[in-house]
């Protein structure tokens, strides 16, 4: 950060007035090298900047920080909802409640295999369709324009499709596996669960990769199908590695937001059957056993999950974090 | 109905042309011709374009269908109607059920987006164009926050919103939705923002146009079709939450769609009216696909900007 930094100090105040090129990049840099200290047009910006940013930090703060404090808070205490004068500190009690309870296990093992599971297949999918787009001359367009209608669709819409698909007798689907109803195991309810997510959110793994083999040089391919590569290995030698950042981000995105599934799981098997994922956990321990302090403790656990998954895809794997300055 | 389902090809013929033109979202570059060889490949592709175009719009049909059907024949397992009604939607539009909440969705997710998008320009337009300490940081954390377990804001906003009395309000429910709606915003905005040739401003200012005259006729017109996308993905976004609607609201004052969808309730406890879910769920599509019809190209942008380049 620390060059981009000063990479453009002083270029919305000092820039000469004539019509410059608009790539003003080069130009910014070789300034970065002239201003060193801060002028007073320098600090000037930098308030403006703050100034303008600070609507914006205090409502998220406000939104998001001031909940999370307080969950924290809450999640020291004992608080039932059907007793809420008999509120009172507690300690760590509430998570060793969770963590020693086997609906928390469970709940977290069912997340991780539908987040790990539907992420997989969507890297799959959303790559073969990612080089089916690029590679299609004709009909792109329409491709885009089809496959963003299963990602934009209402969550809840789609898991109800889903739902009357597989339920007997109504849906188109449900003599395919017999007479069995699917919602109704374990086994096939998470199936189904993951064949939802991967229907309405492989379309933008998709869009994330084809951005990403834009960035693939297409003399290389052609070189390489020169010498003699094939397709396969043009794919995992040449456009796979070319296209690590991308695929990294791509990854990072799905994986947090399989995480917090939770609309078509509802939709689909209301958590019946072993299906719960941790939000729908923290979602029943709220409103069905209305204990607060416990479903508070659950919402700071999954937060740190969440946080955890992130912390080791930007750091362990090295995505790049992103929206961090462009570095072209 | 059968309008709607037939506008995707129309629309998409517009889209192909225009997407031949500039991709700038993917930034392609235009390939030359391809030798008479490749044909055979391309078929191929074009095949399996064919089963993603039906794979995609499949179940999305089924719910048409279902809509359509009669309360009799809801049950037989056919894909298409035997019989065709409308009475799934009159029934559904008669209904103050659905009528409040589809008001409710409307407003709430409209507030939310103009909310979001004013304050997000502001902050986006700093990032992208001024320089001061931390805005890296402020970038990074608006995306981490928009992918935030939106369960570990619900318990304490649940409690927070009885004792406040916003629970099963509309500003009980825009506040939770600026929590994704406002990063999502400064996020995708930075990012169109610094596309934008900011230069032009002087240089119009220097062909004597006033401030007012540069920013109104230069700079709007470029900033205008980020911050009308950024718009579009935040209310899809709002228009889409399930999650924070049915743990915010209790009654009709306040229920959003989807939400209300899912208290739907049929003649008896046990029996779901499936023919009116199927409808509902259609109509909140609709403003999806026009979305989707109209900003096909800009939409993608909006959702790689950034991503790629970052």
């Amino acid at each position: 950060m620390q060059t981009v930094t000063a990479g453009e100090v002083g270029s919305g105040t000092q820039r000469p007035a004539p019509a410059t090129p608009p790539n003003g990049k080069a130009k910014a840099k070789a300034k970065a090298k002239a201003k060193a200290k801060l002028s007073a047009g320098a600090r000037a910006e930098r308030r403006l900047g703050w100034a303008l940013c600070a609507p914006a930090v205090v409502v998220i703060l406000a939104v998001t920080g001031y909940p999370i404090g307080y969950a924290i808070y809450l999640s020291l205490r004992r608080y039932d909802l059907r007793f809420p004068d008999d509120s009172k500190f507690v300690g760590l009690s509430n998570y060793g409640t969770v963590l020693t309870s086997s609906l928390w296990w469970q709940a977290l093992a069912v997340t991780v295999i539908i987040a790990a599971i539907s992420v997989a297949i969507q890297f799959v999918l959303g790559m073969a369709l990612a080089l089916a787009m690029h590679r299609a001359l004709v009909g792109r367009g329409l491709i885009r324009t089809v496959i963003l209608i299963p990602y934009g669709i209402v969550t809840v819409v789609a898991a109800f499709g889903w739902r009357y698909a597989w339920t007997p007798d109504t849906g188109y689907l449900s003599h395919l596996f017999g007479d069995s109803a699917p919602l109704s195991s374990q086994v096939w309810g998470i199936s189904v669960i993951i064949l939802a997510e991967v229907w309405k959110t492989t379309p933008f793994m998709a869009l994330l990769l084809l951005a990403g083999l834009a960035l693939v040089p297409e003399e290389l391919l052609r070189a390489a199908k020169v010498d003699g590569a094939t397709a396969w290995q043009r794919l995992t030698r040449i456009m796979l590695p070319l296209m690590k950042p991308a695929i990294l981000v791509a990854l990072l995105f799905r994986m947090l937001d399989a995480f917090r599934i939770f609309d078509s799981i509802y939709v689909l098997t209301a958590g019946a059957y072993d299906t719960r994922s941790v939000s729908i956990l923290g979602y029943d321990n709220l409103f069905t056993a209305l204990n607060l302090g416990v479903g508070s403790s659950l919402s700071v656990l999954i937060f740190l999950v969440v946080a955890l998954v992130a912390f080791v895809f930007v750091k362990g794997f090295g995505t790049a974090a992103p929206g961090r300055e462009s570095r072209r | 109905m059968t309008t709607v389902a037939s506008t995707p090809a129309s629309g998409a013929a517009g889209a192909t042309g225009a997407t031949g033109a500039g991709s700038a979202a993917g930034g392609a570059k235009a390939r030359p011709r391809r030798p008479s060889g490749e044909r055979n490949a391309l078929l191929g592709w074009s095949v399996a374009n064919l089963v993603i175009v039906a794979l995609s719009l499949v179940p999305l049909l089924w719910l048409v269908s279902l809509s359509f059907k009669t309360p009799d024949s809801i049950s037989d397992g056919r894909f298409l109607p035997r019989h065709w009604t409308f009475e799934n939607y009159r029934g559904i539009f008669a209904e103050s059920l659905f009528t409040r909440a589809l008001l409710n969705s409307l407003g709430i997710a409209l507030i939310s987006t103009v909310l979001a998008v004013v304050l997000g320009s502001m902050a986006a337009y700093a990032i992208a164009r001024l320089d001061f300490p931390g805005k890296g940081l402020l970038v990074g954390l608006a995306l981490l926050i928009a992918m935030f377990p939106q369960i570990s804001l619900v318990s304490p906003m649940f409690n927070l919103w009885r004792q406040t009395g916003i629970f099963d309000t509309w500003i009980g429910l825009i506040i939770p939705y600026l929590t994704f709606s406002l990063p999502l915003a400064i996020y995708t905005l930075s990012a169109f923002f610094r596309e934008i040739p900011w230069d032009l401003e002087k240089a119009a200012q220097v062909d004597g146009a006033t401030p007012w005259q540069a920013f109104l006729r230069v700079i709007a017109p470029l900033a205008a079709p980020g911050m009308v996308t950024t718009a579009i993905l935040v209310f899809i976004f709002c228009w889409n939450d399930f999650l924070f609607a049915i743990s915010l609201t209790s009654t009709e004052r306040s229920r959003t769609v989807p939400a209300a969808i899912a208290f739907f309730t049929g003649a008896s406890e046990f029996a779901q009216p499936i023919g009116s879910i199927a409808a509902a769920a259609v109509v909140i599509t609709i403003p999806i696909i026009i979305f989707v019809l109209l900003f096909q190209r800009r939409i993608v942008a909006g959702l790689t900007s950034g991503a790629v380049k970052g």
